[in-house]
């Protein structure tokens, strides 16, 4: 039943960018009348000053990220944690991928693949890992792209809203995990 | 905020380094990241293009404003500052669309996009507003329909024992979200400046 589902939702997945490519140029053209590639050219002019735009907050917040990770101090800050989190029942496997969820996707990555190819993908900790994957995003990454595309520097309560919101994330990976494939 | 963590990070990095005996790790991660970043923002460029290319026609025949006042009642509580029927709500509702159905790709300039309309609104435009904060929250918490293709590719066929509680996790996380920049905007700590002091403003005159 539930391969049915995510099959179903990936093979329609496939077909939405194309269906969108053709889709809303047909219906600008065929219904609005308008000059289609005049006004597609004059939106995509816009995509090489947004990418360059971003291009100081990024070196700000990956060069930053980057020192944070190859310093160690994350290992640091696990030895740290962990005696507290296991009173909760939060698995001291999962926690490198916690902490690094949020500060850099091909890191987290690496700890995942990490943990698949160690403990296998049947294990609880394999599969409580793709769930926190899956389920949150790499918050400093997004900020300094989408704040920086518009060169807001302030951004006041984005950074404690986003990290709860992944630590929330997290633990409703650990908890679901254990209660409903366990 | 953001200062204080920029600062933090780098100075916690140099300090492991150096009671790990890490520092030279630490100084190549800073030059080799310098690089990528240069190297993802221009690997964006064509992406970007293609993408906001298709939103302008979108938006020259009416179909943005459809989306927009479709989901008007959503949209209304979420993002109270803007204007129901604001070209931005239109390219949120595409951002979250994508995202929920796993087109990291097309998301990314749906969402700066989104940005650029909401900035627009934007009366300090150094200073996040309370829309752009909750995008970027909801963003951030990652709602999604589909596992991502990395995921279900090192998974294999246990990928769909996580399916259900991938979505659950990112309901909750979104949940939490809206709930936690609906309480902090409220707070005195993370007020927009309101009035501009002189040393403000004549810093932002050398910019």
């Amino acid at each position: 039943m539930i391969e049915f589902v995510v099959e179903g939702l990936s093979s329609i997945a496939r077909y939405i960018i194309p269906s969108l490519l053709v889709g809303i140029p047909f219906y600008a053209l065929a219904v609005k009348k308008v000059p289609v590639y005049e006004v597609f050219v004059v939106g995509a002019k816009d995509g090489f000053t947004i990418a360059v735009r971003i291009i100081p907050y990024l070196v700000a917040i990956l060069v930053a990220v980057g020192m944070f990770r190859a310093s160690g101090a994350l290992e640091l800050l696990l030895d740290f944690l962990a005696p507290l989190l296991n009173l909760i029942g939060f698995p001291a496997e999962n926690l490198p991928l916690a902490l690094m969820r949020p500060l850099s996707g091909s890191g987290s990555l690496g700890l995942l693949t990490d943990l698949i190819n160690t403990n296998g993908a049947d294990s609880l900790t394999a599969k409580i890992g793709a769930t926190m994957y899956g389920s949150s995003e790499t918050t400093f990454y997004v900020l300094a792209v989408y704040f920086g595309s518009v060169g807001v520097v302030r951004s006041r309560h984005a950074i404690p809203a986003g990290l709860f919101a992944d630590a929330v994330g997290a633990l409703s990976a650990v908890y679901l995990c254990k209660l409903l494939l366990f | 905020m953001l200062n204080y963590i920029w600062f933090g990070m780098m100075a916690i990095a140099v300090a492991a380094g150096i009671y790990n005996g890490t520092i030279d790790d630490v100084t190549a991660a800073a030059i080799d990241m310098a690089e990528v970043s240069v190297n993802i923002a221009i690997g964006l460029i064509g992406i970007m293009a293609l993408w906001l290319g298709i939103m302008k026609i979108a938006e020259e025949s009416g179909l943005i404003r459809v989306i927009a006042r479709g989901l008007r009642p959503i949209t209304l509580r979420l993002f109270p500052d803007v204007p129901a029927d604001h070209p931005a709500i239109g390219s949120i509702v595409l951002n979250m669309s994508a995202n929920m159905l796993g087109l990291g790709n097309a998301a990314t300039p749906l969402g700066l996009k989104a940005m650029e309309e909401l900035q627009e609104l934007n009366e300090q435009k150094d200073t996040a507003t309370n829309s752009m904060v909750m995008f970027l929250a909801i963003n951030t918490s990652s709602v999604q329909l589909i596992l991502p293709a990395t995921v279900v590719a090192l998974m294999g066929a246990t990928a769909s024992d996580i399916f259900i509680t991938t979505i659950l996790a990112t309901l909750l996380s979104t949940i939490a979200a809206i709930f936690a920049v609906k309480v902090l905007e409220k707070m005195k700590r993370f007020a927009p400046a309101t009035v501009p002091t002189a040393a403000a403003s004549e810093e932002a005159d050398h910019d």
